[in-house]
């Protein structure tokens, strides 16, 4: 958003109604299943799921690149499809498996990207050095991308969206490839990103939604399974205590919670404390492989998209 | 967009290299074949092949930068409308050719010295000619997933287009039944022209009437036309 001009908000929120896009061609696959969601448009949503659960459609469709087979998506009030041209004026996005051209500086690409935008040069020359500053690759604006590791060809496409003046900022996978370190630095960052404007990241990591998200956004098979803060995702699992037995183990009797199998064999049995600890017992005595925690993400995810397959099953 | 050449050119200089031989390699092989003496219809050849080449090379940058940078998606995520970007990456890719078009430019001034009117209406010509290759290399690219493909394409046409074409030598040295082949390549009509305001001394001259010259014309806007409104209605800036 420019600088002084005043947008005239409908409504401050992302909103899917039964977005649904399956995809031409001989496969005819349904990436995306008549995904509903409204949540308010601040802070950082995250999507998890699996590989092809429809994450990167989702935003592909919602950053305007891809068209939608049936349903309708908005943010802030403002049509994807029907009124792309004034969403893309507030948007910026760096797309799965995007690349820095290896032939240009890390300065040059931010000051590219910034041009196309239609920033004049002196106001993108500056723009670029302080986002690359603030993204900690200030010694390394001149130096061929090509030169530079992957964490900071990362970090130079991240510094692209920043240094933008859009204010809805889509990230696909932004952190896939970099070491735990440089991934925290760049959490750092976005963090700092979200406090005045909307990002919206997809990630295969469920820690990173787990100290990022405001709101996570649980996706399979191209449905939303779950959707929410943490908090509300937690209580949406009745029982606050996750035991997750290896595959091919023998398993006790549950009487209060419940167990579901995941096709890879292993259980996870979500319980009070109470039956936690007891059924913690009986495994030690059998010798079997397990864990015990408080229901975290994982445990969330790993139960929405067991009891999402089930209820595929069963229909 | 323009910038992007522009730093390409400056942080790997061989670029500039690569992109002054290849038009000058075919008028030095016609030059020593023809003992020199189709040098004229040589150098407009140069130039129709610099021009088209131009466009095509852009379907090979544009799908490039569209599926292994991803760098497409970054600009349709942003408030850069198709026109200006198609504008920029060819301004881009013009870049790329003004070492060749230089040197071109003084082999003509030196070989052909063509006057006020000749040289605005040449002008002209390899105009329409960058502006049709830069429709198809632009409506492909939208198109292509692969990189691979999208060279062989681009390849592909570049040959169908400038290379077998009587660009780079008169129409009469094609045997008569297969002349009528050529006159499906717009770069025929091109080089028709050129020659025709050039290289009237050339040894296998074709002399073309006013109607002729005409239709000439005809064709090449006509196919500039058809082709950017194809662009205009079948690339895909948004993917389906």
């Amino acid at each position: 958003m420019k600088p002084g001009k005043k947008v005239l908000e409908k409504t401050q929120e992302l909103l899917c109604e039964n977005l649904t896009k399956v995809y031409s061609g001989s496969s005819g696959r349904r990436a995306l299943d008549s995904v509903n969601l409204r949540i308010p448009s601040r802070g950082i949503f995250s999507l998890i799921g699996m590989n092809g659960a429809g994450k990167t459609t989702l935003v592909r469709i919602l950053a305007t690149q891809l068209e939608s087979t049936s349903g309708r998506a908005s943010i802030n009030g403002i049509d994807v499809a029907k009124e792309a041209k004034v969403l893309r004026e507030r948007i910026a996005c760096v797309p799965q498996e995007a690349r820095t051209v290896p032939w240009m500086t890390p300065k040059q690409t931010v000051l590219s990207y910034l041009m196309w935008r239609g920033i004049a040069y002196g106001d993108a020359k500056a723009k670029a050095t302080e986002a690359l500053a603030r993204v900690g690759l200030g010694e390394q604006e001149n130096t061929l991308t090509r030169r530079i590791s992957g964490g900071m060809k990362r970090k130079v496409l991240v510094a692209t969206v920043l240094a933008s003046d859009a204010d809805i900022i889509f990230l696909d996978e932004p952190t896939t490839g970099l070491d735990p370190i440089s991934r925290k630095e760049l959490w750092k960052f976005l963090v700092g990103l979200a406090r005045d404007r909307f990002l919206i990241l997809t990630t295969h990591y469920l820690e990173e939604a787990e100290q990022l998200a405001t709101t996570i956004g649980v996706m399979h098979m191209g449905r939303m399974v779950g959707l929410g803060s943490l908090d509300e995702l937690r209580s949406s699992v009745k029982h606050q205590y996750s035991v997750m037995v290896a595959a091919g183990s023998e398993l006790p009797k549950v009487s209060g919670g419940s167990a579901t199998r995941g096709d890879s064999g292993e259980t996870q049995i979500l319980t009070d404390e109470e039956e936690a600890y007891s059924v913690s017992r009986q495994l030690l005595e059998k010798g079997a492989k397990f864990s015990i925690s408080k229901t975290s993400l994982d445990d969330i995810f790993f139960y929405l998209v067991n009891r999402s397959d089930q209820e595929a099953k069963v229909s | 967009m323009l910038v992007n050449s522009i730093y390409e050119m400056k942080n790997y200089p061989v670029v500039l290299l690569n992109t002054v031989l290849s038009p000058l390699s075919f008028l030095l092989l016609i030059y020593f074949v023809s003992g020199g003496k189709l040098i004229g219809d040589a150098i407009e050849g140069g130039f129709i092949m610099s021009m088209f080449n131009s466009g095509m090379s852009l379907q090979g940058d544009l799908a490039h930068l569209k599926n292994d940078f991803k760098l497409q998606d970054m600009v349709v995520s942003s408030p850069t409308a198709p026109a200006a970007y198609v504008t920029g990456m060819a301004l881009a890719e013009i870049i790329y050719s003004v070492p060749a078009l230089a040197v071109l430019t003084v082999l003509a001034a030196v070989y052909l010295h063509p006057g006020t009117i000749q040289a605005l209406e040449l002008l002209g010509v390899f105009l329409l000619m960058f502006l049709t290759s830069i429709a198809i290399g632009y409506t492909l690219s939208t198109f292509s997933s692969d990189i691979v493909q999208s060279f062989a394409f681009s390849r592909l046409i570049s040959t169908l287009f400038s290379t077998l074409p009587p660009v780079y030598y008169p129409i009469t040295l094609i045997p008569l039944p297969y002349r009528y082949v050529a006159y499906l390549s717009p770069t025929t009509y091109a080089a028709e022209i050129s020659q025709h305001l050039l290289s009237p001394k050339s040894p296998s001259f074709l002399p073309l009437s006013t109607p002729e010259v005409a239709l000439a014309w005809g064709v090449l806007f006509g196919t500039t036309a058809v082709l950017a409104l194809i662009a205009v209605k079948k690339a895909r800036w948004r993917e389906v």
